[in-house]
Formats: structure tokens, sequence, C-alpha cells
């Protein structure tokens, strides 16, 4: 363990440093970083991904038989109802764990120390981490899809429509991992992360037209379910799959569904992200 | 001219609890400083206010002549930091953390490859780099992340307790890897516990307790400031101890201290080793035989001890 001095860097081993290059580069180190730790540990990753689709089995199998969707199709329409609902729901839940876990498993281990010690842009760290759930999140649509496919869903408006559909939910699923990253640098510890989540993910997911028709609840409920963003991106989804959906209420966002789901989805993204910025120069304080 | 760590009044406050009470700090480029301090003293706080993970309260510090708080950018590109506790990706293999590290610093990937295996070849990792750190012990773990401060030569390097954890071996090596910075010229601020480290790497001392500097000095002065030197020795028959005891009376500036059972004396002296052969000459001429003596000077921990007033260990609790 003689130590030689590192060799001064020259201006070629060296990117600018403050450039937006750098910035850019450093944002793909540390998406590599944490797509790199996602895949050290397959279990976690393939069991966070089971669980859905036990989800999906059992509500194909057991429930679907016991719903009807008015306008005929029996069980089977209404696991194409209940699809876009899985998709949506399992995005959230998938990337808000992730991404508040990962925040807080980050600062509870020193490893936002060592990162804001280092000379990369104060939001590398966060952009890589919102990155690598877009990877996730894309596997996790992946792994989904083939689940609802052998259950019987199916697309029938082509295959643009449909990639428009799961767009919405990787743009959901963005602006929900910056709401992690802002709950795991609140919690700082991953227990409280993990548990925190369920607060409102639950509810958020819950209160929305995924598994039930939002005009059947009282009025303050309904409201807050067709406002609700998930049920947006749920909406849809389901226009853009060309599944039945059982929306009889002709409300904005049910009449407007993916305008409303976007604009949700960038307000959330802008919002929780200007703040989590600003709270990352300050975290560990 | 300020040196490349400079501190006036840092303050820093958690709600309540002042961390840093007033700290100012100097030191001139190329030095070696070493903060001491008990448990709570303040110590980690300091270098994170140093390192820019935290704003200070009050105060101002510049490092490498950068502000900390108006261009920690700047800070950060001039410095390596070695945290009190490794932060190391545990899912990640020593080789990809530092590759990371190199890479973050915006090094080219392949700089930050042959950086890397030059670092894991000088920490003594190479058997381990393709690891994951989660399966590391935590020395290995602690030299992975002492490596990773130092994949770009900083200009100032920060090391908070660096050799908590080391074995004896690592420790030395360590010790000498630090000598060598210095001896390059890199500015070195370390914290520790273990006086003797103190000792021996550092040009300059601050000793704090309770966020404040409470003394400071070299090594040498720091000695000389509290401890007397002090003369001690054995004599080989017990029965003549009286006669050794008036003979050190003559010599020292106090009456000196006498264990009848062993045989051994001290006295607190002023002068130094010359002092020490009169009374060796003296002993011959009166016939007294010893075993042992020698002129002892004060252990930092004894000044340690003096000055914060009580044990390293917890002494977190009593003051708050
Ligand atoms: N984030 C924080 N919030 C509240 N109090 C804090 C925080 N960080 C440190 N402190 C308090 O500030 C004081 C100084 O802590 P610091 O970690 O700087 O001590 P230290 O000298 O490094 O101690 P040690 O030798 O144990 O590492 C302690 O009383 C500690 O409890
Ligand atoms: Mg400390």
């Amino acid at each position: 363990m003689t130590v030689a001095v590192a060799p001064e860097p020259t201006a070629q081993d060296v990117l600018a440093a403050g450039g937006t290059l750098k910035s850019l580069r450093d944002t793909w180190v540390i998406t590599k970083r944490n797509t790199l730790r996602m895949m050290r540990i397959p279990e976690a990753l393939l069991l966070g991904m089971a669980q859905p689709v036990v989800f999906v089995l059992l509500f194909a199998y057991i429930f679907a038989g016991t719903f009807t969707v008015p306008g005929g199709g029996g069980s089977m329409a209404y696991r194409e109802y209940m699809m876009p609902g899985f998709f949506a729901q399992t995005v959230a839940f998938v990337t808000a764990g992730n991404s508040s876990i990962g925040m807080a498993n980050d600062i509870q281990r020193g490893m936002v120390d060592r990162f804001r010690s280092l000379p990369i842009s104060r939001a590398a760290l966060l952009n890589g981490r919102a990155a690598a759930d877009i990877v996730q999140n894309c596997l996790v649509i992946v792994v989904m899809v083939i689940c609802a496919v052998v259950v019987g869903w199916r697309i029938h408006r082509g295959l643009g429509h449909a990639i428009l559909g799961f767009l919405l939910l990787l743009v959901l699923g963005y602006a929900l991992s910056w709401v992690g990253v802002l709950i795991g640098m609140a919690v700082r510890t991953p227990e409280a992360a993990g548990s925190g989540n369920f607060l409102w993910l639950f509810p958020l997911t819950f209160l929305s037209n995924a598994f039930v028709t939002p005009s059947t609840l009282p009025a303050v409920l309904r409201f807050a379910a067709e406002w609700n963003p998930i049920s947006a991106t749920i909406q849809a989804c389901r226009n853009q799959f060309g599944n039945p959906s059982l929306m009889q209420t002709h409300t904005f966002p049910m009449l407007h569904p993916a305008l409303v789901s976007l604009l949700w989805s960038v307000g959330i993204a802008v919002i929780c992200r200007t703040l989590a910025v600003r709270k990352y120069s300050s975290v560990g304080a | 001219m300020p040196g490349a760590i400079h501190a006036e009044g840092l303050v820093k406050e958690f709600g309540k609890v002042t961390a840093v009470a007033g700290v100012d700090l100097d030191v001139p480029e190329g030095q070696v400083l070493g903060l001491l301090g008990p448990n709570g003293a303040g110590k980690t706080t300091t270098v994170r206010l140093l390192t820019t993970l935290l704003r200070p309260t009050s105060g101002t510090a510049t490092v490498a002549g950068h502000d900390v708080v108006r261009s920690p950018e700047k800070v950060r590109r001039a410095i390596g930091l070695s945290g009190q506790f490794a932060a190391v990706d545990d899912r990640l293999t020593g080789r990809e953390n530092l590759r990371m590290v190199g890479e973050l610093y915006g090094m080219r990937s392949r700089a930050a490859r042959d950086r890397t295996s030059e670092l894991l070849d000088q920490f003594d990792l190479n058997g381990a780099a393709d690891r994951r750190s989660s399966t590391y012990s935590g020395g290995m773990r602690r030299r992975l992340d002492l490596a990773a401060a130092l994949v770009v030569r900083p200009s100032v390097m920060f090391l908070d307790e660096p050799s908590a954890g080391l074995d004896p071996g690592s420790r030395l090596m360590l010790w000498e890897a630090i000598e060598k910075l210095a001896a390059e010229g890199t500015t070195l601020l370390l914290t520790t516990q273990y006086l003797e480290e103190a000792d021996r790497l550092a040009d300059n001392i601050a000793v704090v307790d309770r966020g404040q500097v409470i003394a400071r000095g070299t090594p040498g002065q720091l000695k000389a400031q509290t401890g007397n030197q002090s003369i001690e020795m054995t004599v080989r028959d017990v029965a003549r101890i009286e006669d050794a005891t008036s003979l050190l009376l003559r010599f020292g500036k106090a009456k000196p201290t006498v264990d009848g059972d062993s045989g051994r004396l001290s006295v607190a002296v002023d002068g130094g080793a010359n002092l020490l052969s009169e009374v060796i000459h003296e002993l011959a001429a009166t016939g007294i035989e010893i075993d042992d003596i020698g002129l002892r000077r004060p252990t930092l921990d004894e000044v340690f001890l003096s000055l914060t007033g009580g044990t390293p260990a917890n002494s977190d609790e009593e003051k708050r």
C-alpha cells in the first residue's frame, strides 16, 4: 500500500467541470450505478414484480367473475378493464418505493455525502435516480404486459396507440419517482420510507377508477377519484389500448384523460424536482 | 495570505445543539493539521462544514482559496474526503466504486480505469477488487474509501478518523501514505482519536472540545504547555530508596513521588538530558545502583486528558 500520487490530470483525461456535457455524463454514471445496484439483487427485483403478477392472477381468476362490465363480455371484459389499473398501480408502487428507499439508503449510508463532496452537478445524483427508475419501469411494464396477455388482455387500436398509453405510464412513473426522492430525503431511513409510501400510495391508487367506477362513490370521493392523476392515466390507457371503460360521468379529466394525465405528471415532476434539488443541498444537515 | 484551509468564527447549530461554536483554523499549504477532541467535540461537523456538506450557521471558511458557501463547486474540485464512516457502495465491487468516483471527477473512462487499477494495487485490494464491497471487512472498506478520496490528486485532503478500525499493519501503511501525500505538497486535515497518530503525522494540532479550539500548537509545544518532564528511575536495592529520594530532591522542582515496594521514584524536572546525566553521575558517585532510569516527556494522551478534563469516552453525555 504505497500510494503513488495520481498524475496531474490533463485536459484530455478530464471533462471540463461545470459544463452541460459533464452534467449529462454525471447523470449517466449515476444511472448506471443505480441500475447496477438494482441488478445486483435480482431476488428483490423478481419478488417485487411477482407481487403484482400474483394480484393480476387473483383478480383475473377469482374476482373477475363477480364483476360485470356493462355492455357484456363477462369476466373477459373485466380483465381487460382492470389491466390498465394494474399497470398504473404497479408503476406507482415500484417507482415510488424504489426512489424513496434508494434515496434514504444513500443518505443513511453516507453515499450522499460522498457524492456531494465530488465535483458533480447538484441535480446529477437525483436525475440519475429518476432515470434508473425509468429503466426499472420499462422492465416492470414488460413483465406486466406478458402477464396481462396470459390472462387474456389485448390491445385493440394498434401498436401506435398502445405505445402512447405506455408512454403516459412512464411519464407518470417519472413524476412519482420525484415524489419518492422527496420522501426519501425527508424521512432518511429506508424503513421509514418503505412504510411511509403506503400512506399515500394506497389512497392514491385505490381512490381511482382502477378497479371500480367512481360514479358509485359519494360526491367528495368521486371528485377526488375523477381528478386523481392515476385515474386520468388509467382512463387514457384504456382509450389508447381500446379496453372497456366504465366511465359514465362526463367530467373534464375523463373526457380528456391523456391531456390531464400529462399535465399532472409534468406538474408533479417540475414541482417535486425543484423541491428535491433545493433540499439536496442541505440534506444531511 | 490565508492558508489552504482557513476558517474564521465557524459556527454550526443543529436546533439547540451547538456542534461547532466559533472555530478558527489556518492550515498553510502543504501542512498537516491534526484535529483532536473527545467524542462529540465537533470534529466531524467541522470537517463537514469545510467540505461543503453543511452550511455554517455563521462564520466563514475558505478551502484552496474558495469560499465554502459562495463557491462550493470550486471547493469540491480541489478536495478529497474520506468521512468518518466509509462511504462506499455496498452493492458495487471495489473496482466499480473507484471507477465511478473517477468518472464523477470528470475522468475519461480509460483514465478512470487505469487509475482504479493503480489504487487497488496500492491499497492492497487487488484480490478483492471484483467482489462486492458488502463482502469486505471493515478495514478493507475503510481502505477502499481512502482510495476513493485519492482518485484524483486533491490539493486539500480531509480525513475523518482515517485509521479507525484498521489493524496495526494497515494503519502503518496508511500513515506512510499520508506522509507521502504531505511530502508531495497536499494540505491535510485529519481528525483522530489516536494521539500517537497526531503526534507522528501532524505539523500542528488543534484540540477541540465542545465545539471550540481549546489549545493549539505543534505536538511538542502542546506537550511542553501542559505536562512537565520528569525523571523516572527504579533503584535496585529498595533499602537505598531514602538516599535516592534525597538525591532527587536536589535536582527536582518538587518532591519526588516514591513507591517503596517497587523502588520506583519519579520527580518533575526543568532541565533536559544534561540534568539526567548529572543525576546518573551523582547516583554512581554515591553508589546507588539503579535498574532503570529515563527522562520522560508527557505523552499527548496526558496533554489531551488534562486539556479536556476527562476521559475522551462518554464525555458527550456529561456536557449536554
Ligand atoms: N445532524 C445533527 N443533528 C443534531 N446534532 C448533531 C448533528 N450532527 C452532529 N450533532 C451533534 O453535534 C455534536 C458534535 O458532533 P460531531 O459528530 O461533530 O462530533 P465528533 O467530534 O466528530 O465526535 P466523534 O469523535 O464521536 O466522531 C454532537 O453533540 C452531536 O450530537
Ligand atoms: Mg466524528
